[in-house]
């Protein structure tokens, strides 16, 4: 009697399996072709089931849908799980879908000057650890970065060294040679980069004579060349009728910390009068300039709206007349640049006039 | 001059178009031509939304572009009504195009239920065995991956797995679905898949096709030896399922072998004066 309810529990265990699965399992005659880890599935079996359907196969079609994900759903779920913040994530093997490339492979690169370096010396590079002592905070800090270990920066005490100038600022000097290796650095990186995809540099760009270059690139290379003198251009000669440069001196001039004291005296003693003075100071020169220039500037811009309305007159009439075509021309361009100039003009002409304000715009800039 | 040196936008620029051993993902550009019609303008509204964020709907307003790699263009005349030309570059040259006419349309807005949230990895499924018989479709399958697969992840949340693109090919029409995973409770672990449709909802059919020669294929296909999968030259497996394993080791010196200390074996002082008498009355022999 036990022995029959054993095998009769057994049976009914087994036919609960089954069971549960059918509500996963799709048969199909040919096993469909997974590349999981591009999510695909690609089913070559003949598609009898929506031959037989009429012209609008939706439910068919659907059906063979879920079949079809049923059976990627099921490849997915075997994959590899792990648990990344509360959530069920699947490891995905690499894509097999060979799927063309964007850009060529990219040819082999030369070596930079460090590692060309290194392999002549011989220099192989050595293994670091992650973390380093630091005897300060008396615990394993990082090598570099966040809360590292010999952090310079957090110093609030700097021993001026034996041969520096007393009232030099240490502080400032330290910051003052971390943004050059800094800058120093990026420069090499950059230099590399551009050495290795025999890119330009952006400070030597229009140097190198191509015959293409512009007259502010020629102009400029010109410049460069000058200067590049053992006497930094001092001794240059120029043309007959060469301007100067402009601007090549410095941009902004300081007095020195200790020098005329009686003038720094004088300077600081007007500086407080102006300050305590109720009446507000107006030098002569400065606004007289600054008039000049507004007026300069008006002047500019009314001529520029001018000579602007004057091509975007010739603009409208120019298509006026295309559009007419057929009536005498000067009749038909008058008009037309009469019509144009309405504001409920007809698309064509819309599309010109705000080409001629986007012009108009860049110029005024 | 090294104080004030700063990296340029140009510089910027030219670094991120520069060519890469592994590269990124690629964007798509959706175009609409000037003859453009609602329908064709509405699909590529709904493909945007399918590809965020690595396409781009451009209006007609937008002048230069940035190098994409992925194209589609909608147009709409006579001879060729409700077109779409959809295509991909290589090298800065067009490598693939193809058109496809659309017959019937359903759109995203169309069909009334909850969508999926954006930017999630969509599942491709191809039915039909003209996928894998014909070039043409062929190279459509690949074109159609290439567009929606979106990035490659190496991790996947299953329970973000929200919806299915659903290929058929089947006399000549291409059925293109879009479907909205809903995960039932089945008895086991896996789920029981049910789907909701959700759009957009596609007939196509193949017109003309533009496709790169196969040498082009061929090279616009070489992957990098670096990313080749590497392949375990020491590792063997025989027909039983038994690994076998090669290690190589390095010559031996047999001198500094350490071996066990035998008393016994240890030459006895009477012998080795016998052994050395033996040597020197050699030696006076041959000499």
């Amino acid at each position: 009697m036990e022995g029959q309810n054993v095998e009769e529990l057994l049976a009914k265990a087994e036919r609960d399996e089954a069971e549960k699965l059918q509500r996963i399992t799709v048969h199909k005659e040919l096993e469909l072709e997974f590349d999981l880890g591009n999510l695909l599935a690609s089913d070559r079996n003949p598609p009898t089931g929506l031959r037989r359907a009429g012209p609008s196969p939706e439910a068919e079609l659907q059906a063979l849908a879920r079949d079809n994900t049923q059976l990627l759903i099921n490849q997915l779920w075997q994959l590899p799980t792990e648990r990344v913040e509360e959530a069920l994530v699947a490891r995905l093997p690499e894509p097999t879908t060979r799927l063309p490339r964007e850009k060529p492979v990219p040819r082999p690169r030369p070596l930079t000057r460090w590692q060309q370096f290194a392999r002549l010396k011989g220099i192989r590079p050595k293994k670091k650890t992650n973390l380093v002592w630091d005897e300060v905070s008396g615990q394993w800090r990082r090598r570099w970065g966040y809360q590292r270990a010999r952090d310079d920066t957090k110093e609030w005490l700097i021993e001026v060294p034996g041969g520096a100038d007393p009232l030099e600022d240490q502080f400032a000097k330290r910051i003052q040679a971390k943004k050059e290796r800094v800058a120093k650095n990026e420069l090499n990186r950059l230099r590399n980069l551009a050495r290795a995809h025999k890119m330009q540099l952006p400070s030597t760009a229009g140097m190198h004579p191509t015959g293409h270059q512009s007259k502010e690139e020629l102009g400029r290379a010109m410049q460069v060349a000058k200067v590049s003198t053992a006497s930094v251009g001092r001794f240059q000669e120029r043309l007959p009728k060469e301007k100067a440069p402009r601007g090549s001196g410095k941009k902004r001039k300081f007095q020195p910390l200790f020098g005329d004291f009686a003038a720094e005296k004088k300077s600081q003693l007007e500086l407080l009068r102006v300050m305590n003075s109720k009446k507000p100071q107006l030098d002569v020169t400065r606004a007289t300039n600054k008039q000049m220039r507004e007026e300069d500037q008006e002047a500019a811009a009314k001529r520029r709206k001018m000579s602007q309305k004057g091509k975007r007159k010739g603009g409208r009439q120019g298509a006026g007349g295309q559009r007419k075509g057929g009536p005498p021309s000067q009749g038909g361009k008058r008009k037309g640049g009469l019509g144009g100039k309405v504001n409920s003009g007809p698309p064509r002409l819309g599309g010109k006039r705000k080409g001629g304000q986007h012009q108009g715009g860049k110029r005024r800039k | 001059e090294m104080r004030k040196f700063k990296i340029s936008k140009w510089t910027c620029e030219r670094v991120s178009t520069l060519q890469k051993l592994s590269e990124n993902v690629k964007n798509a550009m959706l175009i609409k031509g000037g003859n453009a019609n609602l329908l064709v303008t509405q699909v590529l509204r709904d493909v945007y939304a399918l590809t965020k964020p690595y396409g781009v709907l451009y209006k007609k307003k937008n002048i230069t572009r940035p190098y994409w790699s992925l194209f589609m263009f909608g147009s709409h005349n006579k001879k060729w009504p409700n077109n779409l030309v959809i295509g991909r570059m290589y090298d800065y040259h067009v490598l693939d195009m193809i058109e496809l006419g659309t017959e019937k349309f359903v759109s995203l807005k169309d069909i009334k239920n909850s969508k999926c949230s954006e930017r999630t990895k969509p599942m491709l499924l191809f039915a039909g065995y003209d996928f894998d018989v014909t070039e043409d479709y062929r190279r459509l399958k690949n074109l159609l991956i290439d567009l929606f697969r979106g990035p490659t992840v190496s991790n996947i949340r299953l329970a973000g797995l929200e919806y299915v693109l659903h290929f058929t090919v089947l006399n000549g029409k291409i059925y293109f679905r879009g479907y909205k995973l809903l995960l039932k409770k089945s008895g086991c672990k896996t789920p029981r898949i049910e789907l909701e449709e959700t759009g957009p909802s596609l007939d196509l059919v193949l017109r003309r096709t533009y496709l790169a020669s196969d040498d082009l294929y061929k090279l616009s296909m070489k992957m990098p030896k670096a990313l080749k999968p590497k392949k375990k030259t020491n590792v063997s497996h025989d027909t039983f399922g038994t690994t076998y394993g090669r290690i190589h080791m390095q010559k031996q010196d047999l001198s500094k072998l350490q071996t066990r200390e035998m008393k016994g074996l240890k030459k006895r002082p009477a012998e080795k004066i016998t052994e050395d008498q033996e040597k020197k009355s050699k030696r006076i022999e041959n000499n």
